[in-house]
Order: structure tokens, then sequence, then C-alpha cells
């Protein structure tokens, strides 16, 4: 233990028992220590203490010496000599609590049987537990319009609301957005946004969840429920790489609804909007529900699983196979298709990053980053934070969330090299290194880091040359702390498990011996593929000029990649057996589609980018459908392979049973950054990423949230503005060889370079429209 | 019988009282000469001596609350005057500061010198144009004689009408650019007050008083008022009475001797009850006419000194009436940060609104004090406090009244009977 | 956009009055008032702008704030005093004197947009009660013939100077650029101190 950690401890007594909790703890929380629950409203551990409601009053003596009045026990640290009495054992405490719920109540409607906090509201439970049964309140009640859209997810009404300021210290102290507010004064006050201003908040649901009566509530889940008749099970978020903690609420199998779950490590207590409602996708109506195959008339049609594994266990067999599986698998999914690969395929040809990426970065992965072990309490830590081709709010929000933590508790230096500033890097009056699109590596090599500084790497950093080189000998030199923080949850888990092609399970580099003995071993085969195995890209390539004839596809979509043409090309000319959920770009063009289960209907556990396992069960008991690692095995036994990972449990104990490699890593070859050539006129370097909420597959049928995705720009500088003559609001086509795309302009800060505008929002899918993303020269007209 | 002393009051009576040539004439900016020759400490311990306490209603010792400054912390320090005078009754900033906004930046030039502050604020109620305009121009005066800028930075900070930024938390979230809402406490705007940093917030006539007690000593400041009570202060004296008016006497002078003074109450009429220190104060009666009106004297009468706004009603006025429309400000001004003072205000005007047109109850009446006794104390800041003064008092000395709004179904009283143009055909 | 480019240099300097930015907001929404005589959309939005806050973090401080007007008021906007002392003497006659005579309700402004009437709270003159204020000018010892002679006057362009005030009476948006600490040159006009605030003085004097 360091000596930071050493904490002092402060006895008191709390209704005649005594309790040893650290200096600085609140006196509501000492008691909580002893079971005492002292009722509360506006009081939340994680947000500043306020003193607002009131309702949280007890006597309190120090040293003999009692305050005159009740004090807020969420407001007062404990002292040493300090004696306090709750409601249990003080007739004044008691009075004042049931006074303060008495006045709470007189303006509140009493609507529980039409309100959706009925059965878990603070205000019902507590007026039960502490209030009088009967009102003395005989006037005119308060009331308002209701309620209120401030936002297109989250609703308000104003009656029910106790003034507890939850949800606007959240959305300033947490989140950064304070675009909800209170408003007017004394008994008028009430929660609002500016009129034209909605609660755009990328973390609005936090809000609905904390507020302690029904006044916030989310558009989706409004009186579609009673909390009673839900069955809760602890989940795991599948969005991203940030590894929330979730609760998953099911009412005759259905979702109807997702909660941010507890855990302090990792997202605390909040999520994000996205984590918190886009579940629809599961119960999307075009859910895959039965295995088929393409017909000697190039028709899909529904088969048996028999037929359907039978069919793809001959495909698979007949010519040279490869494996490409997305970003979204679980860790134990993931470690199914690199084990088929390996055994069934006896192929490296593997790869998990269907997105743009590099060689460099695959490179680096299996150096820098497989097994590493830095975290958010690393980030807790850090002297300063540095962002490399990574937009924390946009990609993976918790982090957000931590390092605007630590930058509200203790001025965090958060340093982002890029070539647009972002609405999260401002919140967190970040330094913003500006450089033109491709030049990254510059920037990084000369900044002063210490060991206790922590690199956070995007996936978006393979799209620069050099980068993740110059990242890498940046660590190095400093011994600062790395760490990679992919969009997609699946992708840390899927490199543990080695579906890449130059990496085994654990880190074991496919071209040393000694690491293949390990593997071979446990899997019970003579003998495992030597040579590194080919990446996404190339795998296409390779089936288009015919040295490959099937594809293994899993959770891909091919949209994804530069070369999305190569990509579709390649799709069409393999033998394709596609692990779906629902009908896509793969599955149109698959030979053999094999449904498979949603992430609420299975169980498994995804990494995190720290490493940490997120354990999950199947929130829905009565699927049917199967997890990929239930058929891969039974497509192995097609072919006469055994995988012996009938069951989620028996991955998890083959992977538990590998361990971490600590034999010698694959050496990175050094990559040079390349200068893009001098621009014309109309020239731009692009530069994009994706926006939290946009078009991605698994935001499918979420109106609501749809509602508060950020606008669809194209941004340039004011410079370049004035050269064009543009201003805010014009339309600006982008173009590049494939096609173009038309944005209204925004006028922010950028390099003068540069044009950014969304990856993948509506009217601005680059990938598909430009063939684009970083670091391409497009040309930019006004129109 | 206690003689009137004008000190702050003065020069009042000079047509151009307000400009820097009036205020130099006599004396001015000879105090903040003075005293910036001085060891910031010894000044400290000067106004430490005199005795001088807060005038802004809770008398706490000066020269105490700057000597709370940390010394040597390399931080900013910042001084703020309150002049946000809204308390109802009072009304003594606001004439000092029309007739001599010069003395004010005086107190605060040397105010700033003693706790190391090099900018100071004064946060004025926004609805009194006028004394802005002079409260601006003095400033401009004494920043073009270089009383100003050579060291201490003065800015106006107009309000724009808000009770609650009277209390001195709730001041600085407002000059910060905030809603006007109390702040917790610990910490204290000592230690981190305007922007997280040492801050002394005093009312108006406190640091108006300094220049005199620098020039003429502690000991000539001590040798007025009471043993604890020290000095000269401004009693405002307002409403039934033949001639209102500001008052500026030593501590511990009684209502007897100011009305006795000044001309008594209004001619043909009777003392019912008065304010000592504004509404916020319990009230007094007839009984209390030889209270000494300094902290403790008040106190110990059961009310509280406030800012001496002395409101003085006869048998005219109806006291239930008085007391309904106080409580309608207090439900007004409350800011809506806590629930006893928000719902409570609400729900009290409620039951005083019904008592007043005879539709109450006697339970009513134990409602009323019971929901008091929920408020008080349990609010977050004073308001909520000063909100309960007036009716637990009046139903202490009043109750029958209460009542006979009961039995008549009504008020009995005549409201025309208590305007001060009855009988002028008004 | 309703502010010329002087209006940004003044609101500039109203910023660079305070060490921190923020600070600053109030008397920026004094001076939306002087411009548009009360504080509106394109106001907070304005000011947001400028400090680069959020438009939400402006509305939340203007609504908090009884003079901030969300609607127009008259060019003379006349509050009566209705807290007690003021009420009891008077205030609540000349309140309703004012609505009957005005044919306004509390808030409302007459047709012609000369007057509005809105009942005040305490405005710290209780010894020259009761008072009217216009524009936040003291009109003391008022009666309800002299209170609907006052808004007569207004209506009829000529409105009588303030009791302690300036010479004569401003209009509402430039009284509220006084608020915003701009200097109208008015501050050495009027009388230095009426009648009471030097009564103690004038008994001292003579010997008493």
């Amino acid at each position: 233990m360091s000596t930071a950690e050493i904490v002092d401890m402060i006895t008191v007594v709390i209704d005649g028992f005594e309790v040893s909790v650290p200096k600085g703890t609140l006196v509501i929380r000492a008691a909580e220590q002893l079971g005492i629950q002292i009722p509360r409203f506006c009081d939340h551990p994680l947000l500043d203490p306020v003193g607002a409601c009131r309702q949280c009053l007890v006597d309190i003596e120090i040293n003999g010496r009692a305050f005159p009045k009740p004090q807020a026990s969420c407001t007062i640290p404990v002292e040493p000599g300090m004696i306090v009495k709750t409601q249990l054992t003080s007739p004044v405490a008691d009075k004042a609590q049931q006074g303060v719920m008495e006045l709470l109540l007189i303006n509140h409607p009493l609507d529980c049987p039409v309100c959706d906090k009925g059965g878990e509201c603070p205000l019902q439970n507590q007026a039960l537990s502490s209030g009088h049964s009967e009102s003395r309140f005989q006037g005119v009640k308060r009331t308002f319009e209701k309620p209120i859209n401030i936002s297109s997810q989250v609703l308000l009404d104003r009656e029910r609301c106790v003034l507890c300021a939850r949800c606007t210290r959240f959305s300033e102290q947490i989140a950064s957005d304070p675009f909800i507010t209170l408003n007017e004064r004394g008994a008028l006050q009430q929660v609002g946004i500016y009129e034209k201003q909605p609660f755009t908040s990328y973390f609005s649901g936090n809000t609905v969840q904390i507020c302690p009566v029904g006044a916030l509530t989310g558009a989706s889940y409004r009186f579609r429920a009673r909390p009673f008749d839900l069955v809760s099970t602890p989940s795991a978020c599948e969005h991203c790489a940030s590894g929330c903690d979730m609760r998953t609420d099911v009412r005759r199998g259905k979702t109807l609804r997702r909660l941010a779950g507890e855990d302090a490590s990792v997202n605390e207590e909040w999520n994000c909007d996205k984590g918190r409602w886009a579940f629809k996708y599961v119960t999307a109506t075009d859910r895959l529900a039965h295995p088929q195959i393409r017909n000697s008339d190039g028709e899909l049609v529904q088969a048996s699983w028999p037929e359907a594994l039978a069919a793809a266990a001959q495909g698979l067999k007949a010519s040279a196979s490869a494996v490409l599986v997305g970003g979204r698998t679980t860790h134990e999914d993931a470690y199914g298709y690199s084990k088929f690969a390996r055994i069934a395929l006896n192929t490296n040809d593997i790869d998990f990053r269907s997105r743009v990426s590099s060689d460099e970065e695959r490179e680096f992965l299996a150096t820098h980053i497989v097994g590493s072990t830095t975290t958010y309490l690393d980030i807790d830590r850090a002297d300063q934070v540095v962002l490399v081709g990574f937009e924390p709010e946009e990609e993976s929000p918790i982090v957000f969330l931590r390092l605007n933590k630590q930058f509200r508790k203790r001025a965090l230096k958060v340093t982002s090299i890029g070539s647009k500033l972002s609405i999260g890097v401002e919140k967190l009056k970040g330094e913003f290194v500006k450089v033109a699109p491709g030049e990254e590596a510059t920037a990084i090599a000369g900044l002063p880091l210490t060991a206790k500084s922590v690199i956070l790497i995007g996936e978006r950093a393979s799209e620069s040359a050099g980068v993740l080189t110059a990242v890498a000998a940046l660590a190095s030199s400093t011994s600062a702390k790395l760490a990679w923080i992919p969009r997609r949850a699946g992708e840390r888990g899927a490199l543990e498990a080695g579906a890449i092609g130059n990496l085994l399970p654990g880190g074991r580099p496919v071209t040393d011996a000694s690491a293949r003995v390990d593997i071979a071993a446990l899997w019970n085969t003579p003998s495992l593929p030597t040579s590194v195995g080919r990446s996404n890209d190339e795998i296409y390539a390779a089936v288009i000029s015919g040295e490959l004839g099937a594809l293994l596809v899993g959770g891909v979509d091919p949209l994804d990649g530069l070369n999305s043409k190569a990509a579709l090309t390649a799709l069409e000319k393999a033998f394709v057996v596609s692990l779906e959920i629902a009908p896509s770009e793969v599955t149109q063009r698959a030979n053999v589609i094999l449904p498979v289960a949603a992430i609420t209907e299975k169980s498994g556990s995804f990494l995190n980018w720290e490493g940490r396992a997120r354990k999950f069960d199947a929130a829905v008991d009565n699927s049917l459908n199967r997890s990929d690692l239930r058929i891969l095995s039974m497509i192995a036994q097609e072919m006469g392979v055994s995988l012996n990972l009938g069951t989620v449990t028996a991955a998890a104990k083959e992977i538990a049973a590998i361990g971490t490699w600590d034999g010698a890593r694959v050496s990175m070859k050094p990559i040079k950054s390349e200068k893009t050539s001098s621009l014309k006129d109309n020239e731009f370097v692009l530069t994009s990423w994706r926006r939290l909420l946009d078009l991605g597959t698994l935001q499918k049928g979420e109106d609501n949230l749809a509602g508060t995705a950020r606008q669809c720009v194209a941004v340039i500088s004011s410079k370049r503005a004035a050269s064009l003559g543009v201003v805010d609001g014009d339309q600006l086509k982008i173009s590049s060889a494939l096609g173009a795309v038309t944005l209204p302009a925004l006028v922010e800060d950028i390099h003068d370079d540069a044009v950014w505008a969304p990856r993948n929002s509506r009217g601005s899918q680059l990938l598909v429209n430009l063939g684009a993303t970083h670091g391409a020269v497009v040309t930019v007209v006004k129109i | 019988m206690t003689q009137l002393v004008p000190v702050l009051s003065a020069h009042w009576d000079e047509k151009d009282s307000f400009t820097i040539e009036a205020y130099t004439r006599h004396g001015g900016y000879k105090a903040s000469q003075k005293a910036l020759t001085m060891d910031p400490d010894a000044v400290i311990q000067l106004v430490k001596d005199s005795g001088l306490r807060g005038r802004g209603g809770a008398g706490f010792p000066t020269g105490m609350k700057w000597g709370f400054i940390p010394q040597g912390d390399n931080k900013d320090h910042y001084l703020v005057v309150n002049a946000d005078e809204s308390e109802p009754g009072t009304c003594k900033d606001t004439p000092l500061l029309m007739a001599n906004p010069h003395v004010l930046i005086e107190g605060c030039i040397i105010a700033c010198h003693a706790i190391r502050a090099k900018h100071a604020f004064i946060y004025i109620r926004g609805e009194v144009t006028h004394v802005v305009r002079r409260m601006n121009q003095a400033i401009e005066d004494a920043y073009k004689a270089g009383h100003l800028g050579n060291g201490v930075e003065l800015v106006l900070h107009v309000g724009a009408g808000a009770y609650i930024c009277g209390e001195e938390t709730a001041l600085l979230d407002s000059l910060e650019g905030f809603r006007g809402q109390p702040r917790l406490r610990p910490p204290f705007p000592a230690i981190a007050g305007l922007y997280a940093r040492p801050t002394v917030v005093n009312n108006v006539e406190s640091i108006a008083s300094v220049p005199a007690i620098i020039a003429n000593g502690a000991e000539w400041y001590q040798s007025m008022g009471t043993e604890k009570s020290k000095g000269t202060t401004l009693y405002s004296l307002s409403g039934h009475v033949n001639n209102p008016g500001q008052f500026e006497a030593p501590l511990g002078i009684t209502l007897r001797e100011i009305l006795e003074l000044s001309g008594g109450i209004r001619t043909g009429h009777t003392l019912k009850f008065w304010t000592p220190g504004g509404s916020s104060t319990p009230i007094f009666t007839q009984d209390h006419l030889d209270t000494p009106l300094d902290y403790e004297g008040v106190s110990a009468a059961g009310s509280m000194l406030g800012t001496k706004a002395l409101q003085i009603f006869d048998e005219t006025t109806c006291v239930v009436r008085a007391v309904l429309r106080w409580t309608e400000f207090y439900k007004h001004e409350s800011c809506g940060k806590c629930t006893p003072c928000r719902e409570g205000t609400w729900w009290l005007v409620q039951i005083l609104r019904d008592l007043e047109a005879g539709k109450g109850t006697e339970a009513d009446l134990a409602k009323l004090l019971d929901l008091c006794d929920n408020i008080l104390g349990r609010s977050f800041c004073a308001l909520g406090d000063g909100a309960t003064s007036p009716i637990t008092s009046s139903i202490q000395y009043f109750r029958d009244e209460y009542i006979s709004h009961i039995t008549h179904g009504g008020c009995p009283f005549d409201p025309v009977a208590s305007t001060l143009f009855v009988g002028a055909g008004a | 956009m309703a502010y010329s480019t002087e209006d940004l240099v003044i609101m500039d300097s109203i910023i660079k009055r305070y060490p921190r930015s923020r600070s600053s907001i109030m008397p920026l929404l004094h001076f939306v008032q002087s411009r548009i005589g009360y504080v509106d959309g394109e106001g907070i939005e304005l000011i947001a702008k400028l400090l680069t806050l959020e438009t939400a973090e402006v509305s939340a401080v203007a609504s908090f704030y009884t003079q901030y007007k969300r609607k127009s008021v008259g060019e003379y906007h006349v509050g009566v005093c209705t807290n007690t002392l003021c009420a009891v003497m008077g205030g609540d006659a000349i309140f309703a004197g004012l609505k009957a005579h005005l044919g306004v309700e509390n808030d409302g402004v007459t047709a012609d947009g000369k007057v509005s009437l809105e009942h005040i709270e305490c405005n710290a003159a209780c010894d020259y009660a009761p008072v009217v204020m216009a524009n936040w000018e003291f009109y003391d010892n008022q009666t309800v013939q002299s209170a609907k002679d006052l808004v007569d006057s207004m209506r009829q362009g000529n409105p009588q100077p303030p009791t302690r005030g300036p010479n004569s009476l401003v209009t509402w948006k430039e009284a509220s650029a006084v608020l915003a600490g701009i200097n109208d040159g008015k501050a050495h006009e009027g009388i230095q101190a009426g009648e009471p605030s030097l009564l103690g003085l004038k008994i001292s004097k003579e010997g008493k």
C-alpha cells in the first residue's frame, strides 16, 4: 500500500452504535455502514453534496456540544467525538424528517398508479417509511403542463419533481452537459432546458435513472411496464469497449429497458444513452430465425439445422478457407473462431478487425497491447493523458466520464493529437495539438511524458502510417503507460483469443515454435499453421485472386472497411458461411446462413479495453438461438474435428488454462509517416470519426435515441471558409473519386488542410459514399 | 436621554454631499491614506479594538471577520460589500449611498489593505437606478483621483431583484454569474468565497463606518454604545409615525427615545406592534418601548437587532394582514433550493390567506405553528427561519386577533384607516 | 442581429470588468434589456456565445431574477410597493387605483406601450412610504391621486421627474443601460437626500 492510500479512520457513535469510517466520510454514509438508512433525495454518492432536500436531518453533537438544530447528514463529514442520533433515536430528527416529507408531498400529484416510478420510487418508499399516512394540506397543488419533452428520449413531469437537482448536478458535474438547469425561483422553481436547445447529452439517460421520483422518464419505457413485472438480469454492455456493468429488465421474454449497473472500478453508476436505449435490434422483426441454404437456383431457402451444418462443413472443407469475425463477439465466441480457424481450417487467416486497419496496427497490438494491464485506475492516477486517434466521448463514453471526473477533481491535463477539436476535448479543456491528417506521428514524438502518463490509443490510430510506431517509441522513451481503446466491445477479447493472423490465444505469436507447442498441446492437435495469416483486406484480395475459396463470416459489416467494393466482390465469389442475427450485406451473399443468439440471449463475457472480463448471463431464458460458439462446435463436428467447446463454461475454462505468454513478443517493424503533398484550392485532407449516435446497426429502430444525435456537418477552418466564401450553414459537397456527400458547413477549430465529416451518420457514410476516411485528399465545393 | 450622533450622516445635508469634492472637503480619503501607511494587521487590530460589529443583521465582529482571512497564502483575496438592501423595512444603505458614496469607497480601500485584497466588489440591488448612477460616478471619480486603481480595483455589480442575494453565499453565487442560491458552509467565505478564494463579505454600513474609526481611533468609537455593542448606527424609522426617517445614534437607544426625538406615533393613534430590525425579526409591542436597541438587548427580549429597521404599526393595522403580506414576500423571494422554505412558505401563504379571509379554523393556528416549527432550523439558510418570525411572534402577542378573524368571518379592520392619506380624499 | 458593433464593444468591456467572465452575465442581461427592452432569445444566445456557456445556463440565471423581463414592458415601468409597510400605508390602494386607471392587471402594459404596472417588494425607502418606482427611480410619499397623475404624465409623454433621482425620468431602456453600468452623466442631478433621510441630522443639529 502506498502512502497515498493510508487513510485516517474516525470513530463515531450513531444511534448508540460505534462505527469507524475513513476521514471525510459523510454522516449519512457512516450510518449506512451500520445498516441505518437515513431517508434522502438530493444525496447521491457520486455528486457533490448539496443539502437541498433536507430529508436527511439528524441530531448531532460533537464532544458534548450539540448543534442547536438538526443537521443535513448528507453534507456533514464525520468528526472525532461525534454522536449522531437519527430518526431512530431522536424525536427531534424524526419530527424534522416527517415535516420535510409532508412538505415534499403537498405539491406532489400522488399519481403513483400511473407513474413509471411506482414500485421503485424513493419518494414512495420513504413516504411510507418516514411520512404521515394523511396530509394536513388542504390547499391547491401546484400544477404544470405535462409532460414536456426535454429531448426526444427524456420527458419531464414537473409536478412530480422534488427539486433535488440530481439531474442538473449530474449534467453539470459528471457529463459537463449543462443543457438542463434549474429555472425560475421559489415555489415555481423547475427543471428545464433552454427552449431551443434540447437535452442532447450522450449521458441523459442517467438522469432518468437517478431521478428519485417519476419526474424524468424515458420515452421508450414510459407506460410500458410496472417494475414488479420485470425480471432483472445483471449484464454487460455490448456497444463499446468501455465495459459498462448493466442490468437488463425483461418482461415475458422481451427486454423492456436496460439500466446502468454499479461497478466502482469501471462505470461507477453511469452509462451512455446508446448502452441504455439501443437494444431493440435484438427484438427486431427481421431477426433470422432459421438456417438457410442457397439452392442451385441461387435462392436462399429455409433449411434444417443438420442440412445447413452439413452444407457449411462441406463448403468450408472444399477449398482453402479463412475466418472473418467482427469486433462484437464475446471473448468465448472469439476464442471459438480462433480455434476453429486453426484446427478445423488449418489456417491463420483470421482477422477480427472488420474495419479500417493496418499491418502496423497488427504488429503494434501483438507487441504492446495483448496482455496489457492499463486500467481506469491508471487514468485516475495519471499526471497527463494523451489521446491519439481517439475521441473518448464519441468512441468510449465511460472513458470520457472518467477523464472528466479527474479533470473536474484535479484539473487532469488531457492532450489530444488530432486535426479537429471535438466537443469532448473542449469540455475537458484539453490541450489540442492540431496537425494535418496523416501528420500525427511528428506531434507525438516530442511529447514530454512521464511514467505516470497514460497514452490512450484509438482504433483510428491505425489510419495514419507511422502513428503507432511513434506511440511505441514515445512509450518506451518515457515509460508512459499505453492503452488501446477500440470502439467495439469484442475487439480486446478477440485479440486475447488470437482471432488475428499473427497471434494464437494468450498473446502467443504464431511464428514462435514454443508458443505453438503450448497451444497445440492444449488443443490436442499435432501441429498448428506456422506462418502469419492474412489480414482482412488480404483475405478479400485472396478470394478475388482465387487463393481462397471459402469464408466463415461472423458479425461482419463489409461496408466498414476502406475497400467495401472488394469486400462485396469477394463475398459474391467465395463460398460464404454466415453466422448472423439479422439479414445483412453478408447474408445476402452467403451460401449458408446460421442464425445466432443476440447478446441478451446468451451468456459469456467481453474483455473491455482494460482487458477486464465483463461476464453476463442470458437475460432472456427462452431463446432458441444458439451462441456462435455452439454453432462453430457443430460445424467442426460435421467436419470431423472436435472443438471441445460445447458450452461457454468449457470455453472459459480452456481460456483460463492458457494463461499469459511470457516468451518473446513479435517485434514491430517501424513504419514511417507519409507527408501529404501540397493541396490545391479546393482540396482538403479528410478526417472523421464515428459519432456515438449514428447509423450503427445496433441502433436500428431507436428513433427516440436517434433524435439526440449530433448534427451532421462538414467542418472546415475559418481561413479556408473565408477563401471559399463559406459561412455556417452553407452546403458543402465533399467529393472523392468514388462519390460525394453534401453537408451543411460549420466553421470550427480544425487544421487548415482538413475537412471533417461524421463517418457513418445520416447523409454522411464516408466509407460507402467516398470510400475514404482519414488522410484521403478530397475536394470541397460550396453549392 | 440618548443623543443622536451623526457620523455617517454628518454631512448629508450639504447639497453636493455625494461628490468627491464635498467628501474631500470634510477630510475624506485621509483615513485611507493613514491606513495605507499602517501594517495591515494593525488595521485589523484597530477595527477589532473599536468593537465594530456587522451592521447587516448578524452583528459579527468586523475585525474578527477580517482576521479570518488566511495571510501569506499567495491567493487572490476579495472584499465584497453587501449593498443588496432588501429586508422589508430596511432603508439605511440606500440613502447613505445616495448621499455619500465615497465613504464606502474609502472604507473599501482600507478594508482591502487590511485583508490584502486587490479587488473589491459592491453588490448593489438593481432596483435603485439613481443610487447606481451615484455609486458608479463616485467610483469613476475615485479612480481619476488615484484613490482607486493604485492597488485596489473596485467594481459595482448591479443585482436584478432577488432578496436572497442579501444572504452572503447566495450573493457570491450571483456575483459569479449563477442563480443566487445559498452555498453549503463550510467552506466559509473567509476560506473559499468569491471564485473559491478567501473573501470578506461586509454590509455597506459596516465598511462605511471604517474610515471614521481609522481617523478618530478605536477608543473614540468604543466610547459610544453599550458594553458589547459599540459605536453608532443608523436606525430607520418608518410607518405610522409623524416623522419617519434616519436616526444615527449610539447603539442601545430605545424606540421610546427615538419616538420622542422624532415626534412620536401618528397623532391620535397608539403603537400596536413594530419590528426592531426588519420583517425577519420577531415583532415587538408597546411592552418593548424601553428595550435597548443593541445586539444583546433586542436578543434578550426575544427578537434580533437585525438591520435596525423600525417599522411602526398603529392600532389601525391588522396584524394578520401584515403578517400575510410578509409571508407572501418570503414565498416570492424563496430561492427554491430547499424543501422547507420553498414548500413551507407556499403552504403558509395558503393558510394565512384563509385565516385573513375568515375561512380558517383554530386548528389552522396550531397547524401554522407546527409548520413554522418544521421550517425554522430545518431550512438551508436563514430566509426560511425569517419567514416564521412574524408568524410565531404575532400569534404570541395577538392570538386573539387571529381568532377574531375566524369568529368575525373575515378581517375586522378597515384597511383605509391605516393608510397615510386617510381622510385626504384619496 | 439587433446589436451594433459598438454594442459588442460595450459588452466586451462589461465582460472585462471581472476577473472571470461568467460574472458578467447579470450586467450583460441588463444590457440586453437596454437594447431590446426585455431578455429575448437572441440576447440569451449572444451572451452564451460571448461567455462560452450553454444557453440553458444563461436562461437559468435570467429566470431567477425578477428584474429581467420575458416580454416588453412599458416605456415607463411602474412598480408599486405592496410589501407590508407600504401596503398598509396606502400601497394596496395605489396599486388598485392604478390598475383601474390604466385598465391593466399586474404585469400588464397599456395599449400605447407607454406604461406597465407591477407590484413590487420592499424597495428600501420605507421612510418615504408609500413608494412608487418608475424605471427603478423613486417617487416618494405617493397617494392614489398622485400616482394616477404620475402615470398620466407618462402617457402624455412628459413624465414627472422622480422625487430622488435625475431631473427627468429616463426610459426603461435607458435605465437598464445605467444598471448595466453605463454612465449617462446624470449622477449629479437631483437632490442628495430627501427630508426623512436628513431628519436625524436636523434634530441633532437643533441640539436635541
